[in-house]
């Protein structure tokens, strides 16, 4: 009986590890997902398809800097498997993982303070989303 | 007995011969013109390096200078590691001593100029397209680079793909020797695109799934295949609902400049440095593969099938 208990008890915490590693790969993309909805906003003001609003302009760079701080907490370590397309480098290589995130973070910092019209802020993109590519190079793979 | 093994050993010899004769790296198919004469147009040979997409994989590892091309960047794959050649311009590590028809012959027919064959790793099999004034070009835009010092390693792969000259079959199978053929009903911005994505483009190399001897299927190419490196997959890039279908043309030429996808995802992984070319490109280059890519016929998604075929899929 008290076998069978610490079996279920097993199953249950194993199952629960799943569902925690599913939740926080579920968590990262939607994290992605903001990021390139800010891109979206933040590529219409750029090339003059939406008008240049500076509470707008500042909110797309505002996104970058939350997505960069709560990013790195959603690669734990184990967070490799799964429905996923981080690469292997995400843990192989965490530190620079780490530090490619405080780069986008810090030069959407950067934005958020030299953004005061539509020349500035057309700098300031074009700076911050090079970020996207470059990370998306060595820490990503494509699956489909 | 006695009689069928000398069978057997005469069967043998004979095949033997057949191989090296049907293998030979002279013989290696090219019905192309060869010397294009002129004065090279320096600002299109820089077009054509970066529409081939040379830096990619040639530019030396762990330095920032994608125009250092000492090569040594180790390609990992089922078949072995290939280790990337420098390209650079030094006299003796590089190509610098080549002459232009050493190098068109290198692009056409994949043939190094002491008689080897070099590995399909090298595209060849689309550079083969490419116009020889092109050719001539690019060759001319690498000598302005900075000669690099140093060979990289010999590739270093499993048997029987360690023979080199069992790449004189594969070409008989795969190396059709045709230039690019424009089509004249066509428009010429649609058959410049075709040009720049079959030939120095080499699109379908990574976007296409293989067959078992490494040849790509033709009735689904362009539409996906699994990554050389074997990490991942390239996606579908013929209109259909898996691929680029609904894409209007500025979104794919917007891919093709910043690297961001309709939906503003980021093209990462191998692509990344692909956009970094293409970014290079005069605009009306971008619009023109664009609209090529648009007019293939849709193809589903063919990275499944390729599992069961390819040997580069299994881990």
């Amino acid at each position: 009986m008290k076998l069978i208990v610490t079996a279920a008890a097993v199953v249950v915490i194993g199952a629960t590890a799943a569902l925690a590693q599913e939740n926080v790969i579920g968590q990262r993309q939607q994290l992605m997902k903001d990021a390139g909805a800010a891109t979206r906003t933040g590529a219409a003001i750029a090339k003059g398809e939406a008008p240049f609003e500076l509470e707008k302009a500042r909110q797309v760079l505002t996104t970058y800097v939350t997505v960069a701080e709560k990013a790195v907490t959603l690669f734990p370590a184990g967070s490799d498997v799964g429905e996923t397309t981080a690469a292997p480098a995400v843990w192989q290589d965490n530190a620079g993982f780490k530090a490619a995130f405080a780069k986008f973070e810090a030069d959407a910092q950067q934005g958020l303070s030299s953004t005061s019209d539509l020349d500035s802020f057309k700098v300031a993109f074009g700076t911050v989303t090079k970020n996207c590519g470059g990370c998306h190079e060595t820490f990503r793979i494509k699956k489909n | 007995m006695r009689r069928a093994l000398s069978a057997v050993v005469g069967l043998a010899i004979i095949g033997a011969g057949a191989f090296w004769v049907a293998t030979s790296p002279a013989l290696t198919a090219s019905g192309a013109d060869e010397a294009p004469g002129g004065v090279p147009d320096l600002a299109n040979g820089e077009a054509m390096f970066y529409a081939g997409g040379c830096t990619s994989c040639h530019a030396t590892p762990g330095q920032d200078d994608k125009l250092r091309l000492g090569g040594g960047h180790a390609l990992e794959t089922t078949f072995g590691t290939f280790h990337v050649p420098n390209i650079s311009p030094h006299p003796r590590d590089g190509i610098g001593a080549w002459s232009e028809a050493d190098f068109i012959r290198a692009m056409r027919q994949g043939v190094s100029p002491d008689g080897e064959h070099y590995y399909p790793a090298f595209p060849y099999t689309s550079y083969q397209r490419m116009a020889a004034a092109d050719l001539r070009d690019m060759f001319a835009f690498i000598r302005t680079l900075a000669p690099v010092e140093g060979e990289a390693p010999a590739h270093d792969l499993a048997f029987p793909y360690n023979i080199r000259r069992g790449i004189g079959l594969w070409k008989l199978a795969f190396l059709d020797g045709e230039a690019f053929q424009p089509d004249a009903s066509k428009s010429a911005a649609w058959n410049r695109g075709a040009y720049l994505v079959e030939g120095p483009g080499h699109c379908a190399e990574c976007h296409s799934p293989r067959n078992v001897l490494g040849g790509i299927i033709a009735e689904a190419r362009f539409a996906g295949g699994p990554s050389p490196d074997g990490k991942g997959s390239a996606p579908n890039i013929t209109p259909s609902p898996d691929g680029i279908g609904g894409w209007s043309k500025s979104e794919v030429v917007e891919l093709l400049t910043s690297g961001f996808t309709p939906e503003f995802d980021s093209v990462g992984s191998t692509m990344a440095p692909v956009v970094g070319n293409t970014a290079k490109l005069p605009q009306a280059d971008r619009e023109a593969m664009a609209e090529y890519l648009l007019s293939l016929p849709p193809r589903p998604k063919a990275t499944q099938q390729a599992g069961a075929l390819s040997p580069s899929l299994r881990p």
